[in-house]
C-alpha cells in the first residue's frame, strides 16, 4: 500500500515537472532556444495569482486568467527585447547566455517587489482528495487537476500545431527559419506566438505548481525550472508527448528513489538515469533523430 | 617614532578630519547607524559596535529581529550612562545570509571604524567571517550564529546553543518529559545546521527512551515535496517528528502532513522560529508544535515582559529569541568590557585580548538564560527551554476574526 502512495505522490509530483516542461519544449522545439527564463516565468505567474487572490480578492479562475494574461505579455516581450536581436547572431551562445541573464533578472525584480519572506500559497484548486482502499491511498484534488491540466494541454498542443494554419507555420519555422520565410510565414510573429503560448502555459504550471507545494518565494521557479528541463531532455527535447513522459518518469524516479534507496541521494539517482538513458538514447525516449540533408 | 605612535597620529588626524564632516551631516546620518547621541561620535571616543545579519532575504525575519533588538540595547545603554562611562555606536550591515556579502559587510564595517562585532546572524556567513576577525584579531560575540565552525577561533564566542548542544537539548527533553516513544527525524542534509543538530540528536537518542524509527533527509535543490519522508515517517508509527529545519521548509512540511491526514506532534529548534510570520499561513497548522528555544516572549519575569513591552512599543511585533539573543548580546558585550576595563583608544587587538579573557569571568543574568557562563572555547552553558505554540481566534475592530499564534511557555 506504502508503494502505491509512493507512486501516486510522485506521479503528482511528475505532473507538475511535465507541465513546466511542456512550456520548455514548446519554445525549444520551435525557437530551438534553451528559455532558462522559463522557471522564472513560472514563479512571476505564481505572484500574479498569489497577488490577484489574495490582494484583489479575485477567484481562482479569474486570478488564473490574470496570471496569464500577465505572463503572455512577459513571455512575448522578453522575446522581443533579449532574444529576437539576437537571433541571427553568430553564436547561439549569446542567447542562451542571454536567457540565464533574463532569469537571473527576473528573481531580482521579484525579490525588490515582493522580498523574500516566503508567502504561502492558497491553492486554486477546490477539490477533495480521492480516498481508495479505505483511506489507505489518498490522491490529492491537486494533483488530479494537475495530471488533468497536464493532458489536456499535450493533447491540445499536439493538435494545435498538427491542425491549425499557425501551427503548420510553427513547424515550418523550426525545420528551416529560411526557408519558411521564402514560402511567406512571418517568422518573427510565429516566434512571438509561440513564446506567448509557452508563457500562458508557465501561468498555469505556476499555479499548478505552487498549490501542490505552496511555498512562493523569488526563487521558487528555480529548481523547479531545472529539473523540468531535465525532464524535457529526458522526454525528448522539442517533443510535445516526449515533456509529459519525461516529467511523470522524473517525479515517479525521484519519489521511489527517496523512499527505497535514499532520501538524500534522490538528486543523484534521477540524474544518474538521466545520463544512462542519454548514454543509450542522445535524443531522448521520443526524440527524433533528424538527419540533417545536404 | 614607533609604528604605535604613528598608527595613533593617523587615528588622530583622522578623527580630526571626521568631526567637521560629521556636524555638518548630523542629522541625516540616521539608517542603520543607530544614533550614538551626542556629538562625540570620533573614533577615540565612543566605542563602535558593528553588526551583520540579514535584513533582506530569505532569513530576513533573523536579522531584523537582531538589528532592532540591538539598536534598542544599545540606546538604553547610552541613555543609561554607556559603557564605562562611554557611549556607545552601533551599525549594522545586511548580508543576505550569504558568506560573501557578509565579508564585504565585516569590511565596511572596519570602514567605519568598528571595534567589536556582535554577529553575524546566521551560522554559514559567520564561519567566513569568523575568518576575519581572527585575522584581525577583533572580539567577536555572534547572537545566534549556532554552528560549531561559526566560533571556532579564540576570539569569537556566541550567545545562544551550539548546533550540537540543540540536538543534545532536543533529545533530552524528549526523553526526560516522555513525549513519544517512536520519533522520526526530517533533516536538511546539504544544510550544516541541521546536519549538525540531527547527528549530535541521533547520537544521544540511543541514550534515551525512545527510538528514531524514521531518518528522512531532504537537500536544498529538492525542498519542495516532503510526502516521502512524511509517509515513510507514518508508516514507521512515529508519534513525533523532530524538524532541525528553518521555518519554510517546515510550513511546507505541516501542510502536506495535514493534507496526507499524519498528525504527529512536531519539535523543533530555533530555527523554526518565525513561522508564525509566513505571509498568508495557515495558523492552525501551526498549534501545538514544540521547539526548543530559550526564550519565551510571554515568560512571566519582569525582564522578559520590560523587554517585550518596550520592543512592541519600538517596532510593533512581539520579539522573538534572535531579538532575545541580540539585545543579551550587546548587554554581555557591556558586562564583559567593564569587566576587563577597556577603553575606546585601545587598539581593537588589545580590546579583543581583554575582553576574551573578561568573557571566561563573567556571569550574566539575561532573557535567554540565567548564570550564563562561558568556557574559553565560547560555547555558553545555560539550561535548555522548550516552548509550544499555541493559536487563538481574536476579534478585530471591524468585527473580523484572525488567527493569532504566540509561543507559550511549557
Amino acid at each position: 500500500m506504502s508503494f502505491l502512495n509512493h507512486l501516486i505522490n510522485g506521479f503528482s509530483l511528475g505532473s507538475v515537472y511535465a507541465i513546466i516542461a511542456l512550456g520548455y519544449t514548446m519554445v525549444y522545439g520551435i525557437a530551438k532556444m534553451l528559455n532558462f527564463a522559463h522557471g522564472d516565468v513560472i514563479m512571476v505567474g505564481a505572484f500574479a495569482v498569489f497577488i490577484s487572490m489574495t490582494s484583489m480578492g479575485a477567484s481562482a479562475l479569474l486570478s488564473l486568467i490574470i496570471a496569464m494574461a500577465v505572463c503572455t505579455a512577459l513571455g512575448v516581450l522578453i522575446e522581443k527585447v533579449a532574444y529576437r536581436p539576437l537571433r541571427n547572431a553568430s553564436s547561439s551562445l549569446a542567447v542562451l547566455i542571454t536567457a540565464i541573464g533574463v532569469s537571473y533578472l527576473l528573481q531580482n525584480l521579484a525579490l525588490l517587489i515582493f522580498g523574500a519572506d516566503s508567502k504561502s500559497f492558497t491553492s486554486i484548486v477546490n477539490l477533495k482528495a480521492v480516498k481508495l482502499f479505505d483511506g489507505q491511498v489518498s490522491i490529492s484534488g491537486t494533483a488530479i487537476v494537475t495530471i488533468t491540466a497536464c493532458i489536456v494541454i499535450m493533447v491540445g498542443l499536439t493538435l494545435f500545431v498538427n491542425k491549425t494554419k499557425a501551427g503548420q507555420a510553427m513547424k515550418a519555422v523550426s525545420e528551416d527559419k529560411g526557408a519558411a520565410q521564402l514560402m511567406g510565414i512571418n517568422v518573427n510573429a510565429t516566434i512571438s506566438l509561440t513564446f506567448a503560448i509557452g508563457s500562458a502555459l508557465a501561468a498555469v504550471a505556476g499555479a499548478l505548481m505552487c498549490s501542490a507545494y505552496p511555498n512562493l518565494t523569488p526563487y521558487s521557479g528555480t529548481m523547479p525550472g531545472i529539473k523540468a528541463f531535465v525532464a524535457a531532455v529526458f522526454g525528448g527535447i522539442g517533443s510535445i508527448p516526449g515533456a509529459m513522459i519525461g516529467g511523470l518518469l522524473i517525479g515517479i524516479i525521484e519519489n521511489i528513489g527517496k523512499a527505497y534507496i535514499s532520501s538524500q541521494m534522490a538528486d543523484a539517482i534521477v540524474f544518474a538515469i538521466l545520463v544512462v538513458v542519454l548514454l543509450i538514447k542522445p535524443t531522448g525516449i521520443l526524440g527524433k533523430n533528424i538527419q540533417e540533408k545536404v | 617614532m614607533n609604528k604605535f605612535t604613528k598608527k595613533l597620529m593617523a587615528l588622530g588626524l583622522s578623527a580630526m578630519m571626521a568631526v567637521p564632516f560629521l556636524t555638518a551631516c548630523g542629522g541625516s546620518e540616521g539608517g542603520s547607524a543607530s544614533d550614538g547621541g551626542d556629538s562625540a561620535s570620533a573614533s577615540g571616543t565612543v566605542f563602535k559596535i558593528g553588526g551583520i545579519g540579514p535584513v533582506t532575504g530569505g532569513a530576513a525575519v533573523y536579522g531584523l529581529a537582531v538589528k532592532n533588538a540591538a539598536e534598542m540595547a544599545v540606546k538604553e545603554i547610552n541613555a543609561a550612562g554607556g559603557i564605562n562611562g562611554v557611549q556607545v555606536e552601533f551599525k549594522f550591515e545586511d548580508d543576505v545570509h550569504d558568506a560573501e556579502k557578509s565579508v564585504n559587510a565585516y569590511n565596511t564595517l572596519k570602514d567605519w571604524g568598528m571595534q567589536m562585532l556582535m554577529g553575524t546572524v546566521t551560522s554559514t556567513p559567520c564561519q567566513a567571517v569568523v575568518e576575519e576577525t581572527h585575522k584581525d584579531n577583533m572580539f567577536q560575540l555572534t547572537p545566534s550564529g549556532s554552528a560549531v565552525e561559526s566560533i571556532k577561533y579564540d576570539n569569537a564566542f556566541r550567545v545562544c546553543f551550539s548546533d550540537p548542544n540543540q540536538g543534545l537539548g532536543s533529545a533530552k527533553y524528549i526523553g526526560e518529559n516522555g513525549l513519544a516513544s517512536k520519533v522520526a527525524v526530517i533533516y536538511n542534509s546539504s544544510d550544516v545546521y541541521s546536519s549538525g543538530i540531527y547527528e549530535k540528536f541521533s547520537a544521544e537518542a540511543a541514550n534515551q527512551p525512545f527510538e528514531i524509527v524514521a531518518a528522512e533527509a531532504f537537500t536544498d535543490d529538492s525542498k519542495t515535496d516532503f510526502t516521502v519522508q512524511l509517509q515513510k515517517a507514518k508508516d514507521a508509527g512515529a508519534e513525533l517528528v523532530f524538524l532541525p529545519i528553518y521555518y519554510q521548509e517546515a510550513s511546507l512540511i505541516l501542510q502536506q502532513a495535514a493534507a496526507m491526514e499524519f498528525a504527529p506532534k512536531f519539535f523543533g529548534c530555533d530555527g523554526l522560529d518565525g513561522i508564525l510570520n509566513v505571509e498568508n499561513f495557515d495558523l492552525n497548522l501551526t498549534k501545538d508544535v514544540m521547539l526548543l528555544t530559550p526564550f519565551a516572549a510571554d515568560a512571566q519575569d519582569e525582564k522578559t515582559q520590560k523587554f517585550v513591552s518596550d520592543y512592541q512599543a519600538a517596532y510593533g511585533d512581539v520579539p522573538n529569541q534572535f531579538a532575545a539573543d541580540a539585545y543579551d548580546a550587546i548587554y554581555i558585550i557591556k558586562a564583559a568590557a567593564e569587566k576587563a576595563g577597556i577603553t575606546p583608544d585601545m587598539s581593537t587587538s588589545d580590546m579583543a585580548d581583554a575582553m576574551k579573557k573578561a568573557m571566561t569571568e563573567i556571569t550574566f543574568d539575561g532573557l535567554t538564560g540565567a548564570g550564563m557562563v562561558w568556557s574559553a572555547d565560547g560555547e555558553p552553558t545555560k539550561a535548555p527551554k522548550a516552548v509550544v505554540i499555541a493559536v487563538e481566534e481574536v476579534t478585530n475592530d471591524d468585527g473580523t476574526t484572525a488567527l493569532v499564534g504566540s509561543y507559550k511557555a511549557m
